[in-house]
């Protein structure tokens, strides 16, 4: 048994893409992508739009067929034919309240359809209970159950959509920007909820996010990507006051600081340039179109992640 | 320092810009009570119902639709006469009984009264060989409307179970199903229905007497045809409906639940496109009552002395200078009945799909 829930090895995810008449051009959505989450860990993926955190959330959850590379759970490589059981593992909660609930379905029904697919009950009590509970746990009251979700609004959404999540009790739980369509006072609600329930049951959270200021506040470990790449790793503390990549110093400097007087003395590093697109992307560093440090090695060579001490690490050719 | 008068609120000073608390007067329990309202929680079904007994059209054409089912039903019950049976008086047959016009008796039965005996009026009046034209129009009505039923059954579960499978799988699979629909889509149908029927009279042979022989091959036929051709519209839109509704989350969310395809199709696909299903197999009936109608009307319908609306029409054709109404009654019928399902069609896509309107 190893130390770790999930191990996720070279995960390669390309996508085919029309690029004219009976013309494909691969899409590398997700690059060699390896990261461990330990038991009750909490690792933030952070990253600008199109990144890739997406993806890396649902090919882990089987959701894609991965082009290369594996994915561990308990040591168990997950394949298409034990994916079947490891859905009582692994469980995912949704970035859109709104389209990831069933608009034909009552609360109940949404949040007892995993019982449903799993057989998690013997009779129709037992059910009812199982389901009462998981709505107590996520703060919903028991007069919802027999309701739609259009009657909800935002953060009570998300919550049924946790309350789904874990009603087969799952050790991870992969959440896909989970707060990004909350109002920030609701954010503020929801995360604190996802704080409690790890605190309470458990449950490892792989949690993707584009706020790092949310992440940070929940995560005990962050990951950076760009254009299908981690580019950095380490502690979520140490990530956020000394980064090494300059794409993570980019990405720190521009987080809001609600106080104009240090805002003003902050030296604020501007990217250059724009994302290149995922189809036709620069050889070597995928960073190096728009890194201030570029050399003539970051064109020829990948980077590599290696230690930078204590557990930090980062894939830059630069020391 | 703040002031409390005897009411226990703040007094208003003279200068201060504080609403006056004096002024205003405490809730009452049920004033707070009247606050507390909150809507019943509806559903998707129900919400659609409200909103099609609201449009005066769909009202009106269900009204018609449940009085032409009540007549079709019961009809046969009071009127003493049967579709293929020749008027006969006292076991003799009323030979002066042809083509009468609606509420007139013949000679025999004026007799036949007269001598104390009791006899139903003709409604319609009477057809060529003799035969009570009212309840012909009821049976033809029976026919037409369980052919445009059966018929858009047939399509719907041949359309439902082609088009989410396509749909649902995508991909190279859904360009081969769509493929052969395009193939059928370019069918003549007429063709099709007399070459079937032609066909289908020479292999078919029933015990005479048995239900199926009653219908005769022609009908059959054109189930046939109707479940090999017309459900390719509807597997088209089916398979569209899919494809949109496969992109949501909740779809995604079903998967990593694990829920197996035919749950997904079953749970969480065709409710969701279920008003679309609705609305177009309820328009799809007034099309399949026409195809029959006018195939009937060509002489490929119903085999004699079954009657349908169509056929009952053809029929009118030959006296139509002399009995005009023997065409008017079935004609009308058909009118009626195509005209209040299309308008409840229309209807019920302006309830359940709004997005639909025109």
């Amino acid at each position: 048994m190893s130390e770790y829930l999930l191990e996720v090895e070279h995960l390669k995810q390309y996508f085919n893409v029309r690029g004219g008449f009976f013309k494909t051009v691969q899409l590398k959505a997700v690059d060699d992508v390896s990261f461990n989450i330990r038991p009750g860990e909490t690792l933030g993926l952070v990253g600008e739009s199109g990144c890739g955190k997406t993806t890396v959330g649902r090919s882990i959850l089987r959701l894609y067929e991965p082009t290369g590379g594996t994915v561990k759970f308990e040591g168990v490589e997950i394949t298409d034919k034990n994916i079947g059981s490891l859905r009582k593992e692994m469980q995912m909660v949704f970035q859109d309240p709104y389209s990831s609930l069933n608009p034909r379905m009552t609360v109940e029904d949404i949040i007892g359809e995993p019982l449903d697919v799993h057989k998690l009950y013997s009779n129709r009590k037992e059910r009812r209970e199982k389901i009462l509970n998981l709505m107590s746990l996520v703060g919903l009251n028991a007069e919802h159950a027999t309701r739609y979700a259009h009657e909800f609004s935002g953060g009570q959404r998300q919550r049924i959509g946790i309350a789904r999540a874990l009603a087969v009790n799952p050790k991870f739980i992969v959440c896909d920007e989970p707060v990004s369509a909350l109002d920030v006072s609701i954010q503020a609600q929801v995360i604190n909820m996802f704080e409690d329930l790890r605190k309470e049951l458990g449950v490892a959270y792989l949690f993707i996010a584009h706020d790092l200021l949310v992440v940070r506040h929940i995560s005990d470990r962050i990951a950076v990507m760009y254009l299908g790449h981690i580019v950095e790793t380490a502690e979520s503390d140490e990530l956020m006051t000394s980064p090494i990549h300059p794409y993570t110093r980019s990405l720190l400097s521009a987080v809001p600081i609600p106080d104009p007087e240090t805002a003003r003395k902050k030296n604020r590093i501007i990217l250059e340039g724009d994302v290149p697109s995922p189809l036709n992307m620069p050889t070597g560093c995928p960073f190096r179109t728009r890194c201030a440090y570029a050399t003539e090695k970051c064109a020829e060579k990948c980077p590599e992640l290696t230690d930078r001490g204590g557990g930090h690490m980062c894939a830059c050719w630069n020391k | 320092m703040v002031e409390y008068n005897k009411n226990g609120t703040p007094v208003k000073k003279p200068l201060s810009l504080q609403i006056n608390l004096e002024k205003f007067e405490k809730a009452t329990d049920e004033e707070k009570r009247q606050q507390e309202v909150m809507s019943k929680s509806t559903t998707f079904f129900r919400d659609g119902m409200k909103k099609l007994f609201k449009n005066p059209l769909a009202v009106m054409s269900i009204i018609v639709l449940t009085l032409i089912i009540i007549v079709i039903v019961f009809a046969p019950m009071v009127v003493p006469y049967s579709y293929s049976e020749i008027l006969s008086v006292n076991g003799k047959r009323d030979k002066g009984a042809k083509n009468l016009a609606p509420f007139v008796y013949s000679e025999m039965e004026q007799e036949y009264i007269a001598n104390g005996g009791e006899r139903f009026p003709h409604i319609f009046g009477t057809d060529e060989q003799a035969r009570d034209y009212f309840i012909r129009v009821v049976y033809g009505t029976r026919i037409s409307l369980v052919v445009g039923l059966f018929a858009s059954i047939i399509v719907l579960i041949i359309g439902m179970l082609y088009g989410s499978i396509s749909g649902y799988l995508g991909g190279k699979v859904d360009l081969i199903m769509m493929r052969i629909v395009d193939m059928i889509y370019s069918l003549p149908d007429m063709l099709i229905i007399i070459l079937l029927s032609v066909v289908l009279n020479q292999i078919m042979s029933f015990k005479s007497g048995s239900a199926l022989s009653k219908i005769g091959t022609n009908m059959i036929s054109l189930f046939i045809v109707f479940g090999l051709l017309y459900w390719v519209g509807m597997a088209r839109l089916i398979r569209g409906q899919i494809l949109s509704i496969k992109e949501n989350d909740y779809i995604t969310a079903a998967r990593t639940i694990g829920a197996k395809p035919g749950r997904i199709i079953k749970k969480h696909i065709l409710p969701n496109c279920i008003s679309v299903i609705i609305i177009s197999t309820a328009l799809q009936i007034p099309s399949a009552i026409f195809t029959e109608s006018y195939l009937s009307f060509v002489g490929l319908g119903v085999q004699a002395p079954m009657p349908s609306l169509g056929s009952l029409a053809n029929a009118a054709r030959e006296g139509l200078q002399s009995y005009p109404y023997k065409l008017i009654f079935p004609a009308i019928t058909i009118c009626l009945i195509v005209l209040s399902l299309n308008l409840l069609g229309d209807g019920l896509r302006d309830a359940f799909d709004p997005k639909l309107k025109r």
